[in-house]
């Protein structure tokens, strides 16, 4: 056996059994269609002026909307800028994400128990690690996970934090979407191991590989690894392999580094949604034409949030000076009045 | 009341933080048993435990990053960092997050983190162990930066920083830690983030100071009185925010400005100083702003501290150049 095997559940490579309820499958299922007509659509705007730079996660589906599904509401969440669909399952709407591709703040909503994105590369590890022990110390049934890519593993940051995972025994998720390429370099270029997922070991903490386009393997793989933080186990690193089908931003040009043969299997056989698909299908609580009218529900409700967005009043001045601190400081209250013109700096 | 030296004032703020607010934490190399190199923690671990006085692996963005998230999780971390000379893996933490989560957010998350450390030179410290790298903190928007000069200000300001919503950086004068005791009150009491403190009243110059430096500025200042020259010493105590009416104020009165710290010249908090008084006491100069600073080189081995470190004879004739007419 692989020192390393993929763990699966759905297909004719499946070593686990499959615990997800077809009604569960059925809610993960849609909500994958939602964010890949979210994704398509946004990719869109941004063609038309719309939105600006966004990171698509077109190929990632079954790893961002599986793992959240296993999450509960009071855990937290510390994301990458790839992880809006993570973000949307564990409650934070899809408005909120077309804004911050606008250019805007707020991308996060309500109580939600999240992170601003991480826009540095696993700097945002060890805030996982600090919150789990936040609700480690305050007795709180909750864990933290974290969401970065195969690239994130080659930071400093990314061995801090599961360092001080293992030696504090915190209840943390570190979820690795091994999508294949850090923009433009393949993950042969990240490390010399054979796997990311081996890098756990050396820490003291559990570590798995899944098919990240196993939807239903990426949600009880984070399932287990939750129960293991709650359970006293400590801290898991998944590695979940999945492909990025599309660009690392719309400001980025694939075509540069890789053919369009490599994507073929990726987008067909390998497509998380179809893979999914078919497996409802199977189970009789699916039929072939359902996704043309979920894909039509889905951009539909995706028009109507971004019409909503778009007429949100514009960004005003005073907001980028009253939330830096908690109470404005005179320095930035004098500076607030120059820029409206209010203010001669000299005299005030 | 007790006369302690600024390690007593700081573990005594320290035990009293602990005993009346669970949330705090300590965390940081050495802080647990051993009780922090400079002892500042003494006693903490023992009446505590470990679980509240946290010594943790040797790795700063790992320290700063892990109290981050304790934070924004409800904790009110105090994290320690050896000597400020180390702090820099740890400044990607500071200027990535800690300064813009509050901002990325609009306000749904907040970092009430303490980032203590001893920090500046004069004291024979291996190299690397004597920076005072204070203008790259002031220069990054979200932080606050304090520098106590005295037991009593160590300890207001210790309170003031853990209680603050955001994020504080608190930097110790290694040479203070031990030198005189003074009387500070038992309980709680603050000292106000982004108050200056008038350390000498005066008419004919403004001494600007901050940290070990407060006790070179009242020294000269107390030769000068012998000389008939009256100067006003400010010891800033915050560095970012800036205390801008206090020095537009001491200036505009005096007429006179020198500017003194330890860090490197160029894009030290001299500067940035001297470009308040044009802002607010331009009109009431009558000699050009001057500094006193260490040199623009890397902290030196300590055959040459004595080179560096701003001193009394430096002092004494930048203030004999500005009050000359």
């Amino acid at each position: 056996m692989e020192a390393w095997p993929i763990y699966r559940v759905m297909g004719e490579e499946a070593n686990a059994p499959n615990e997800v309820s077809d009604d569960l499958a059925l809610r993960i299922y849609k909500d994958m269609v939602l964010l890949r007509t979210f994704d398509e659509k946004t990719l869109n705007l941004q063609r038309q002026g719309r939105v600006g730079t966004f990171a698509p996660s077109l190929g990632q589906e079954a790893t961002e909307i599986g793992s959240a599904y296993a999450l509960a509401k009071q855990d937290w969440l510390v994301p990458s800028y790839r992880d809006h669909g993570a973000l949307y399952v564990h409650g934070v709407p899809f408005e909120n994400v077309i804004l911050f591709a606008m250019g805007r703040a707020g991308s996060l909503a309500g109580d939600v128990r999240a992170l601003p994105s991480s826009i540095p590369i696993a700097t945002h590890l060890p805030h996982a690690v600090g919150l789990a022990l936040a609700m480690q110390l305050q007795k709180e049934q909750s864990i933290a996970i974290a969401y970065f890519g195969d690239g994130g593993t080659s930071e400093g940051d990314f061995h801090e934090a599961l360092n001080f995972a293992g030696v504090f025994k915190a209840p943390v998720i570190f979820l690795c979407q091994n999508n294949g390429w850090a923009i433009s370099v393949p993950v042969s270029r990240q490390t010399g191991s054979s796997t990311l997922a081996q890098k756990a070991v050396a820490y003291g903490i559990s570590g798995i590989r899944v098919d990240g386009n196993d939807a239903l393997a990426v949600y009880q793989a984070v399932k287990q690894a939750r129960q293991r933080a709650l359970s006293g186990g400590g801290a898991t690193l998944i590695e979940a392999l999945t492909y990025r089908i599309g660009p690392h931003t719309t400001a980025d040009d694939p075509t540069r580094y890789r053919s369009p043969e490599d994507l073929v299997p990726w987008k067909g056989e390998q497509d998380p949604i179809t893979r999914l698909g078919r497996y409802l299908e199977k189970q009789g609580v699916l039929a072939d034409s359902d996704l043309d009218q979920l894909r039509q529900e889905a951009r539909d409700w995706i028009n109507q949030a971004v019409e909503a967005t778009e007429a949100l009043p514009p960004a005003n001045a005073a907001e980028m000076f009253e939330h830096v601190y908690a109470v404005m400081p005179p320095r930035l209250a004098q500076q607030l009045a120059e820029l409206e013109g209010g203010a001669d700096a000299w005299q005030s | 009341m007790a006369e302690l030296n600024m390690v007593q004032a700081l573990n005594t703020a320290l035990h009293e933080l602990f005993a009346t607010d669970p949330r705090v934490l300590l965390m940081g190399e050495d802080v647990g048993k051993n009780g922090g190199v400079f002892r500042v923690s003494e006693g903490l671990f023992d009446q505590f435990g470990g679980t509240r006085v946290i010594d943790t692996p040797l790795a700063e963005s790992g320290i700063i990053g892990t109290a981050i998230g304790l934070a924004v999780g409800g904790m009110r971390p105090i994290a320690e960092i050896q000597f400020m000379g180390f702090l820099y893996p740890g400044l990607d933490q500071l200027f990535s997050h800690a300064g813009r989560l509050r901002t990325r957010s609009l306000e749904r998350v907040t970092v009430p983190l303490v980032v203590r450390m001893p920090y500046g030179g004069g004291i024979r410290a291996p190299e690397q162990h004597a920076d005072s790298a204070e203008a790259y903190l002031t220069h990054t928007p979200g932080l606050k930066v304090v520098v106590p000069s005295t037991p009593y200000d160590a300890k207001g300001l210790l309170y003031a920083a853990v209680e603050d919503p955001d994020p504080v950086i608190f930097l110790e004068p290694i040479r203070m830690y031990r030198l005189g005791r003074m009387a500070v009150p038992e309980g709680r009491f603050t000292v106000p983030i982004g108050q200056a403190r008038i350390a000498r009243e005066g008419q004919d110059l403004t001494l600007i100071a901050w940290g070990a430096m407060t006790h070179l500025a009242l020294t000269v200042a107390e030769d000068f009185a012998a000389r008939g020259i009256s100067i006003e010493v400010l010891d800033m105590r915050t560095l970012a925010p800036l205390d801008r009416e206090a020095i537009g104020r001491s200036v505009a009165k005096t007429g006179r400005c020198v500017i003194l710290h330890e860090a490197p010249r160029t894009g030290g908090l001299a500067g940035e100083i001297t470009a308040l008084i044009m802002e607010t006491a331009f009109w009431s100069l009558k000699a050009p702003v001057s500094r006193v600073t260490g040199f623009d080189v890397p902290y030196p081995a300590y055959a040459w501290e004595d080179f560096y470190m701003p001193n009394a004879e430096r002092l004494t004739k930048a203030i004999e150049d500005t009050v000359k007419d």
